[in-house]
């Protein structure tokens, strides 16, 4: 089976001029065929769950859109489905979304990367002879990617958010003068900051697990040479290993980006809805659009529902793009280094 | 590269200057070097980091806060560990301290979490559980009813349906796609490894609105197959992931020696590929059980959660453990909230043991492969390659990767580990 596969892309990368290939032709019994036709539609059957995805919620979300135009759904920042003049739209919790997640990346990027360089260049493997430090920290690291989301909102409602208080009260005194930094009633709780904080400490096991693979991939001779002119670890890392796995750690921190994008229960477990504009960080309120559909599921009739799934498609959209574009990024990156 | 531009500069270690070159026995840096000075050294600093913040902190100003407190400590310790490792050893060697520092802080803030969640999840939980919560369901609790009242049988008894039927569904057609990218190829193998990766970010919310919209609305019934069709729609692209790194694990030998007896590839596929890799798929398929054991959010429109035992998955709602902690943790009452956290320490407990149990399988089934295979290369295979192969096959999978971590057996890399020469 393999000889055809090579033979059959051969010609694509030689040399045009250079020998034709023979072409081998492999006949294959009929369960051979039956095997190779199921295993395809399983594969293909990946994208046929994409595309449905977007085609049903589209078909259901259509009432919503057609009340509202698909500018106003985008565009409102209310979210009034009952009474006599409904009108409701994902304006702000788009932007609460967006919000949540530079948070979340800000909080996720520099201790992932960090952890995954010392995970790869700096953990000892035993310390003291026994204890083996890299590999609990890489077991520890995935266990906490398993961790399930409503076991972190309920840890980050009773512990991060009072750790979280003087952090909040100390931005917003010094640095009220920012937008969004300034806080009108003492209250710091349920702010889009714990929450993108939460979720960033739910995205940095994957940031790091993908940023310390794509590290482990720089290649050894340019390590080598590096060692061998005298380069310490910290050099190795910014002159061979960060100039290799740029691309890599991109894609890893947008994978990263896509699922703090979708986040819905541990968010919906922290902010209490508000809708309006998200000008404020540090107080109670703001919206994101997962939070949105957990919330508000099961209340406002047809309208609502097919307002939320309206909403779900928006958000289907941007994740979908921003991981395609990062799984592409990462791809490429496999491609270099073969 | 730049290292080798800007190597050979003066203040290289390869040429050092004029002025240090004068002393004839004048020993090599070598910065992997971790002596129990160095250890006092770094104890010293820290000491000595924490005094200067403590002072600063509570006799000087009226700054406050624990947080506060730790992170002007360790810019505090980092800025004094580089200096002085610039006094005794030089720059380059305080560069690389400096380095070891930022990422050791960075591991430790990662690891803080998980540990604290742990305790807290325990400290919670443990208190309030009792036999009763894993033989009672909520049926007949209220408002006024006492702390340890009712229980989550029946959302034990969803869970486990919920997920078993997605396994079923799932596992498959999982295992099925990472046969074709890894066994057969072709031309759309590359898109739909994208696709695959890219359909692991989608959000777990949408999973669950996708069925809503494609099967709860048709039939008029929240049901915990729908719940099942979610939980597949999530388990797909981890278990496809991680079966695909299982696979290319599976020597090549194996299976041209099938192909040269006259086995057709289905026959080789069967007989020889799968059976090798029998312990690795298991682990794959228990690390995405364990993902989707605990996915609240595709619940909440498809199950909608229920008080009661429903037994059939097929007709009705059915209660789940993680919604039984979205649901209980919000509400005022008392039994709810410690109804609430005892779930959630069942369901971190069954997440940790499947962890726990596929780690220890995957790791033995590598481990045997790899012991097989590396014989006639005579490639040096000890626990601790054995581990970071480990750790390079299995992570993608339960984090979402990229894949394609090509084990390279002959030669490891160890930047931890000094030349011997």
């Amino acid at each position: 089976m393999t000889i055809t596969e090579t033979e059959e892309h051969r010609p694509a990368e030689g040399d045009a001029a250079g020998p034709t290939p023979i072409k081998i032709t492999v006949r294959r019994s009929r369960t051979d065929v039956a095997y190779r036709r199921i295993a395809w539609t399983a594969a293909a059957s990946t994208f046929v769950i994409l595309v449905l995805i977007g085609v049903f919620l589209y078909i259901r979300a259509r009432p919503a859109f057609e009340y509202m135009g698909y500018w106003g759904f985008l565009k409102t920042q209310v979210w009034n489905v009952s009474g006599v003049h409904p009108s409701f739209g994902v304006g702000s919790a788009l932007l609460g979304t967006l919000i949540l997640a530079m948070i979340s990346l800000v909080v996720a990027v520099p201790v992932s990367i960090a952890c995954a360089l010392f995970i790869n260049e700096y953990a000892p493997r035993k310390i003291l002879g026994f204890f083996p430090a890299k590999g609990l920290l890489t077991s520890m690291v995935d266990l906490m990617a398993a961790i399930p989301s409503v076991i972190y909102g309920l840890w980050g409602f009773f512990v991060l958010q009072n750790s979280m208080k003087g952090l909040s009260r100390w931005l917003s005194d010094y640095f009220g003068f920012i937008p969004g930094f300034k806080v009108n009633t003492p209250v710091y709780t349920s702010s889009l900051l714990i929450a993108g904080t939460l979720v960033g400490i739910m995205i940095m096991p994957i940031i790091t697990a993908l940023c310390r693979e794509v590290f482990s991939l720089t290649p050894l001779g340019e390590r080598e040479g590096a060692v061998a002119l005298g380069a310490s670890r910290a050099r190795v890392i910014r002159d061979v290993v960060f100039p290799f796995s740029k691309g890599g750690m991109i894609g890893a921190i947008m994978l990263g980006l896509g699922r703090a994008l979708g986040e819905a229960i541990a968010v919906s477990i922290i902010i209490s809805l508000t809708f309006g504009p998200p000008n404020h960080l540090l107080q109670p309120g703001g919206n994101s659009i997962p939070a949105l559909i957990a919330d508000r599921f099961g209340s406002g009739g047809k309208l609502g529902a097919a307002g939320l799934l309206a909403a779900g498609l928006v958000l289907f959209f941007i994740t979908l793009i921003v991981n395609l574009v990062a799984a592409n990024i990462v791809r490429r990156q496999e491609k270099k280094r073969a | 590269m730049s290292v080798l531009d800007e190597a050979p500069t003066s203040q290289s270690p390869l040429e050092p200057d004029q002025a240090e070159d004068t002393s004839p026995q004048r020993k090599p840096i070598k910065v992997r070097d971790f002596k129990p000075s160095d250890v006092l050294l770094l104890a010293v600093t820290a000491i000595a980091a924490y005094s200067i913040v403590w002072i600063i902190f509570d006799q000087l100003t009226l700054f406050s806060g624990e947080f506060g407190f730790v992170v002007t400590w360790i810019v505090v310790f980092l800025g004094m560990y580089w200096f002085i490792n610039l006094q005794i050893y030089g720059r380059h060697m305080a560069v690389d301290r400096l380095l070891g520092g930022i990422v050791t802080i960075g591991a430790m803030c990662m690891i803080l979490p998980l540990v604290l969640l742990i305790v807290y999840i325990f400290s919670k939980g443990l208190p309030l559980l009792s036999l009763n919560r894993f033989t009672q369901t909520q049926a007949g609790v209220g408002p006024l009813s006492p702390i340890s009242a009712g229980g989550f049988l029946h959302a034990i008894v969803g869970t486990l349906e919920q997920v078993a039927l997605a396994a079923i569904m799932g596992i498959p057609i999982a295992i099925l796609t990472a046969i074709f990218l890894n066994e057969i190829g072709g031309r759309i193998s590359s898109s739909v490894r994208i696709v695959v990766t890219a359909m692991s970010g989608t959000p777990a919310i949408l999973a669950g609105v996708f069925i809503y919209s494609i099967w709860v609305l048709t039939v008029h019934d929240y049901s915990g197959f729908a719940a099942s069709l979610a939980l597949a729609i999530l388990l797909l692209p981890t278990v496809t992931r991680g079966t695909e790194e299982v696979l290319r694990i599976v020597h090549n030998d194996l299976r041209e020696a099938s192909a040269a007896l006259g086995a057709p590839d289905w026959r080789t596929v069967w007989s020889v590929v799968l059976p090798t890799a029998r312990s690795g798929l298991v682990t794959s398929i228990l690390l995405g059980v364990a993902v989707s054991i605990g996915e609240t959010a595709p619940l909440i429109m498809t199950v909608f959660g229920a008080q009661v035992m429903n037994t059939n998955p097929f007709h009705n709602p059915q209660a789940a453990l993680p919604l039984v902690v979205y649901q209980e943790i919000k509400l005022p009452q008392k039994s709810a909230v410690a109804l609430g956290y005892t779930a959630s320490l069942v369901l971190f407990i069954l997440v940790f043991t499947i962890f726990v149990l596929a780690r220890i399988l995957g790791s033995t089934w590598l481990q045997n492969t790899l012991r097989g295979r590396g014989k006639g290369k005579g490639a040096r295979l000890d626990g601790d390659v054995e581990e970071e192969l480990f750790s390079v096959a299995l992570a993608p999978a339960m984090s979402f990767g990229s894949g394609e971590a090509d084990v390279d057996l002959g030669y490891h890399y160890r930047p931890d580990q000094e030349d011997p020469t």
